[in-house]
């Protein structure tokens, strides 16, 4: 049974906003209804469609009763936070994350017409270490590298979507591990990051990051809501870059930081509120994380329109970032050297 | 897996039917000939004569960021023309490697090297990642599965991620053989490399067999693969067991010259190697359930330690100078 009546929180977010644009403007679809505690920026709301926002907190019983007298039939979870851009009070997003989940599936187990629930998670779910396999799959244990920081949030968020699942066994239940998400719109801690003239990385390590691009995300999103599929799935461009590499791809200048120094470099960024570096982030720039995503493409039917390298290019295109270092023109030296050579 | 049909291992050189027992020593080099535009431009005369040109356009490619890492993070480029020119050195002059039954390594597809492990520093390993490259007709990069405490330390554990080294678990080693790489374990682990040098050439507990499930479950062969040579590169006398603890470190070793020579101690000794490549043992001739037997797998195990076990023993036999060969 398709769709009708869908229910999008965290529109005020980047992923949820666009998602209700795309709803809104969908005409198979009865009603479409955002919340979040925040409105949805601008642009979101010029092109909202036939979509509502309502201001709530998921943390309210409020919620429970829009969900029954709007005949809610599809819940689509996408205010959950892993990787804030910007530095945010810890302990007010562990709130929504955690807290405003439980009440969310508190209200969907109660309302028998809710059929389906699409939830945003992450990939940072699996942790990062030295002791990680390369590529996780979905199946892979899931260790969040710190026992207090975001990745734990959703552990724990995910772990009340199961339970909700094995209490409904009706409702049809789609968990997307996003990585991070890059895009040339897209206000991201890895696009904050990258957007820095200089831009410190952990001394003696080169991560490897996959990327996904907003529209792929979105496009997943978008066909979880509308179609059914059931399960868990990776989302994540093909390919990888090296977090030296993206640097470089990007013309800034890499600044090593001693291990032991990074916290203070972190402290230094959040305080400059330039950038939030959680722990969390750290240990993704110690080892880096990989997902495989054959179950998204085999199973779930969505093959990513952009690769890693790609979604990067673009965003360093869309972005306008002026290299602060400009490779293309040393690397032009260098191709130029070598045809001298040839004529000598 | 889909290799199981691929896995077939098909002998590259029809002549002297036995994979280099007791006959005369291949030339190392016979293979770059071969007009494979899929093999990597790594050795070869003419590659050789534009070696600076090579050199400047990685350096483009770096400056740019303009260069491909697969999932594991293996660079090809970088390992070819950074990583592997100072081992070749290590491997042609100070080492004179010798290699015997390269006709054992598959063409394509996957395979599971599995090989003795000895010298205190692992050096042993980098030299069969070289012989493979240098002396399969295709030069492909063995990839070899490390200790998390390689992939812990700074440079070292990035410097291994780049050439084509990923953690010794069971979801990467299947991963490799499942897209038909050549895969290089050394199960001995810490118990093999920092053995002290009265048991030298004699093969540790070869771990739980996780290998061997690997494998089991993706159907590849495994090749047997003996290294002499490694065992006297540091003869290991004792262990400065608080000092390994200090530093963290699986065993602090005391050899003849270290750490009484400083630095100087830490240079090896130039023996002479052998790495011989033996007859591969097929595995896709069991039940896709067979990796759930743990019988089997054990005697898996000690088929494969057995078969190493006696070509090291055959080569010693056949050597009259540790430095001379």
């Amino acid at each position: 049974m398709p769709s009708n009546i869908v229910l999008v929180t965290g529109v005020a977010g980047e992923l949820g906003g666009r998602l209700l644009t795309r709803l809104g403007n969908n005409p198979d679809l009865e009603r479409v209804i955002g919340v979040d505690t925040s409105p949805p920026r601008e642009e979101v709301l010029r092109r909202i469609g036939h979509a509502e926002f309502v201001r709530a907190d998921i943390r309210n019983p409020l919620i429970a009763k829009i969900i029954s007298t709007a005949r809610v039939d599809t819940v689509v979870h996408a205010s959950t936070t892993c990787h804030p851009a910007g530095p945010g009070r810890r302990m007010a997003i562990k709130e929504v994350n955690v807290i405003g989940t439980m009440r969310l599936l508190a209200a969907c187990q109660r309302s028998p017409l809710v059929r389906k629930l699409v939830v945003k998670s992450t990939a940072a779910v699996y942790g990062a270490s030295s002791r990680s396999p390369a590529v996780f799959t979905e199946d892979s244990e899931l260790i969040p590298a710190s026992s207090n920081g975001y990745a734990k949030d959703a552990v724990e968020m995910e772990g009340y979507v199961r339970g909700l699942a094995r209490r409904r066994p009706d409702i049809t239940v789609t968990t997307a591990r996003l990585v991070n998400l890059i895009g040339p719109d897209v206000d991201t801690v890895l696009s904050r990051y990258f957007a820095m003239p200089v831009v410190p990385t952990v001394f003696g390590y080169d991560a490897r990051l996959q990327l996904v691009h907003s529209s792929d995300a979105l496009a997943v999103l978008e066909q979880a809501t509308l179609h059914d599929r059931p399960g868990v799935f990776n989302v994540g461009g093909d390919g990888v870059l090296t977090l030296s590499q993206a640097i470089r791809r990007a013309g800034r200048v890499e600044l090593p930081v001693a291990r032991a120094m990074m916290p203070s470099v972190s402290r230094l960024l959040r305080g400059a509120r330039v950038v939030d570096f959680s722990s969390d982030q750290v240990r993704l720039l110690n080892f880096g994380r990989v997902v495989d995503n054959t179950r998204l493409k085999k199973v779930f039917g969505y093959i990513p329109r952009w690769t890693t390298q790609d979604a990067f290019d673009d965003y360093v295109q869309g972005r306008g970032l002026r290299p602060v270092v400009d490779g293309q023109r040393l690397a032009g030296l260098a191709t130029a050297v070598d045809g001298w050579r040839a004529k000598l | 897996m889909t290799t199981s049909s691929s896995a077939q291992v098909i002998p590259l050189h029809r002549d002297g039917g036995g994979p280099g027992r007791g006959q005369a020593p291949r030339p190392d080099r016979d293979a770059p000939v071969v007009l494979f535009p899929g093999g990597s431009a790594g050795t070869g005369p003419a590659a050789e004569q534009d070696r600076l040109g090579r050199l400047l356009t990685f350096l483009a490619h770096r400056l740019t960021g303009d260069f491909t890492v697969d999932e594991f993070g293996f660079d090809p480029e970088l390992t070819e023309t950074v990583v592997l020119p100072p081992l070749r050195l290590l491997y042609d002059r100070w080492f004179r490697v010798e290699t015997h039954g390269v006709e054992n390594l598959p063409l394509d597809g996957g395979a599971l090297l599995v090989c003795n492990h000895s010298g205190v520093l692992p050096l042993d390993s980098v030299m069969t990642a070289l012989a493979v490259h240098d002396n399969h007709p295709y030069h492909r990069h063995l990839r070899m599965l490390g200790a998390d405490l390689v992939f812990k330390t700074p440079l070292l554990g990035t410097l291994a991620r780049k050439s084509g080294q990923t953690l010794a678990c069971a979801p990467d080693a299947e991963r490799l053989l499942g897209a038909g790489e050549l895969v290089g374990v050394w199960p001995e682990g810490f118990k093999g490399v920092g053995k002290p040098f009265s048991s030298r050439y004699r093969l540790q507990r070869f771990g739980r067999g996780g290998f061997v499930s690997a494998a089991l479950r993706t159907g590849v062969p495994i090749v047997p693969v003996s290294i002499v040579g490694a065992e006297e590169i540091y003869p290991k006398l004792g262990d400065l067991k608080p000092l390994a603890r200090l530093l963290g470190l699986p065993y602090f070793p005391v050899t003849p010259f270290f750490p009484l020579l400083g630095p100087l101690g830490a240079v090896p000794l130039p023996t002479k190697w052998h790495i011989e490549f033996g007859e591969p043992l097929p595995t896709d001739a069991y039940d896709p359930e067979a990796h759930e037997d743990p019988m089997l797998v054990f005697n898996l195990t000690d088929q494969v330690r057995e078969a190493i076990q006696q070509m090291l023993y055959r080569r010693l036999s056949q050597r009259r100078s540790v430095f001379k060969g």
